[in-house]
């Protein structure tokens, strides 16, 4: 299947709108960020009101380290190197998902094999027989206050990833309240999976072509930015 | 009674351990565990341990030499998938596994260090995870009952203990030590550095030296 936005260009989308998502609350936020197009996310935020909680144990997460800077005590949790920012501060891992679990994090960013139109959220396995390993995924979907989702709108084989039911082993139900791909955004209000906004390069019927979930489109629908 | 010192030979720490035995590592990919006894262990003939912690590291790197050595018997943890040679073994029959998602894991080690039997947690209610386990209703939400973790032995990698054994960490190297040091029958904690009683500022002491049953020295090494 041909895609319709280069895959680097689709990703680079996909975290800058929900960069524009924390900017424009306008308030301090912490947030945690999965690996992949979540960690990039990290890129596009400006100020010094939003702070990256890492569930290794770090509050103030700053940007990747390199080089001499690297230490390989000082990780996320994609094992990648990383800085400190002024003010930020370790913890054991219980206190790390006491935050998580007890409602002190704002917004959890995380990538999903499928989302479906209850808003259960599938990305923790896929049964083949090669992984076995959950990590913090099935705390942060059902303790962090909101939870987007940032995934590519299709699989590599252009299989839908927003499906009616989730056919793969759930990791919360009922748990996503926005989901950002690279052509559209779909925010679940009142429990009903909306697209607010859609990519210049398809329209909604296009979209629903796409798509295996069935979606609202909502009235003030707009243009998303690229 | 004058003070006997918690510090230790290699050979005296890997003699405490049996073949058969629950032994929880603290790590998290490789940052924060204890290289020396890890090392250690895996050139000693131990063997059918029960391997509690984040991660297995990756193949014969870190936690993962356990499982290149056949050493392992179960694992008890929650993400494997930076060490594929975990899923070849359970596929295989060698060993099983048991996978309690990452937050629950760490709360059921801290139960076990003070006293708690086990909790009710929202994380894995209704998921492949949750199954078999007691699920009960608070305020309309579905929680799951989850079993303190114990072990016979925890190894624990600090920054920098005391000669009584008080320890403070360094960075993300603190990940499950903490928790550990205090939920096994026998800690040993391995660090950098020894210091004596007193150097360290009682506020910045992280684990209070009577869960520390035995000091390795790196520094002295």
């Amino acid at each position: 299947m041909k895609e319709i936005i280069p895959a680097e260009q689709a990703r680079t989308r996909i975290a800058r709108r929900i960069a524009r998502e924390f900017m424009e609350r306008d308030e301090t936020l912490i947030i945690n960020l999965g690996v992949g197009i979540p960690t990039m996310v990290a890129n596009y935020i400006q100020g010094d009101s939003i702070f990256i909680q890492a569930e290794n144990g770090m509050m103030g997460v700053g940007p990747k380290a390199d080089g001499d800077s690297a230490d390989r005590r000082l990780i996320n949790a994609g094992r990648e190197p990383v800085t400190e920012t002024p003010g930020c501060s370790y913890f054991d891992s219980a206190a790390s998902f006491g935050m998580i679990r007890g409602g002190h994090v704002d917004a959890t960013v995380i990538g999903a094999f499928e989302v479906d139109e209850a808003g259960s959220i599938a990305n923790w396995i896929i049964p083949n027989g090669r992984q076995l390993g959950v990590g913090g995924a099935m705390d942060l979907v059902s303790g962090a206050r909101q939870v987007i989702v940032a995934m590519r709108h299709n699989g590599r084989d252009g299989r839908p990833k927003l499906v009616r039911s989730c056919s793969l082993p759930v990791t919360g139900f009922h748990e996503a309240d926005l989901v950002v791909t690279e052509l559209g955004v779909f925010r679940f209000i009142d429990g009903v999976m909306t697209l607010t906004e859609i990519a210049p390069e398809t329209d909604p019927a296009r979209l629903a072509d796409l798509t295996d979930a069935a979606f609202v489109t909502s009235t003030g629908i707009r243009t998303m930015d690229t | 009674m004058p003070r006997k010192s918690k510090v230790v030979t290699m050979d005296q720490a890997v003699a405490a351990i049996r073949s058969g035995d629950r032994i929880m590592v603290g790590s998290f990919g490789n940052s924060g565990y204890p290289e020396s006894l890890v090392e250690a262990m895996t050139a000693s003939g131990l063997k059918d341990l029960t391997i509690i912690s984040n991660d297995l590291g990756s193949p014969g790197i870190g936690l993962g030499k356990f499982l290149t050595n056949g050493q392992v018997r179960a694992l008890i943890g929650n993400y494997y998938n930076w060490n594929p040679e975990v899923a070849q073994a359970y596929n295989a029959g060698q060993i099983d596994v048991t996978l309690v998602p990452q937050g629950s894991f760490a709360e059921a080690i801290r139960a076990a260090g003070v006293g708690i039997a086990a909790f009710y947690t929202p994380t894995a209610a209704g998921t492949e995870l949750g199954k078999g386990k007691e699920t009960r209703e608070f305020n309309g939400r579905s929680y799951v009952l989850e079993q303190a973790i114990h072990a016979d032995v925890a190894l624990v990698k600090a920054s920098k203990a005391d000669e009584l054994g008080n320890l403070v960490y360094y960075k993300t190297a603190r990940n499950f030590n903490p928790l550990m040091a205090m939920a096994a029958t026998l800690t040993i904690a391995e660090v950098d550095e020894v210091v004596p009683v007193g150097r360290l500022d009682p506020e910045c002491v992280v684990t209070p030296h009577l869960f520390v049953n035995m000091i390795i020295n790196r520094g002295a090494q």
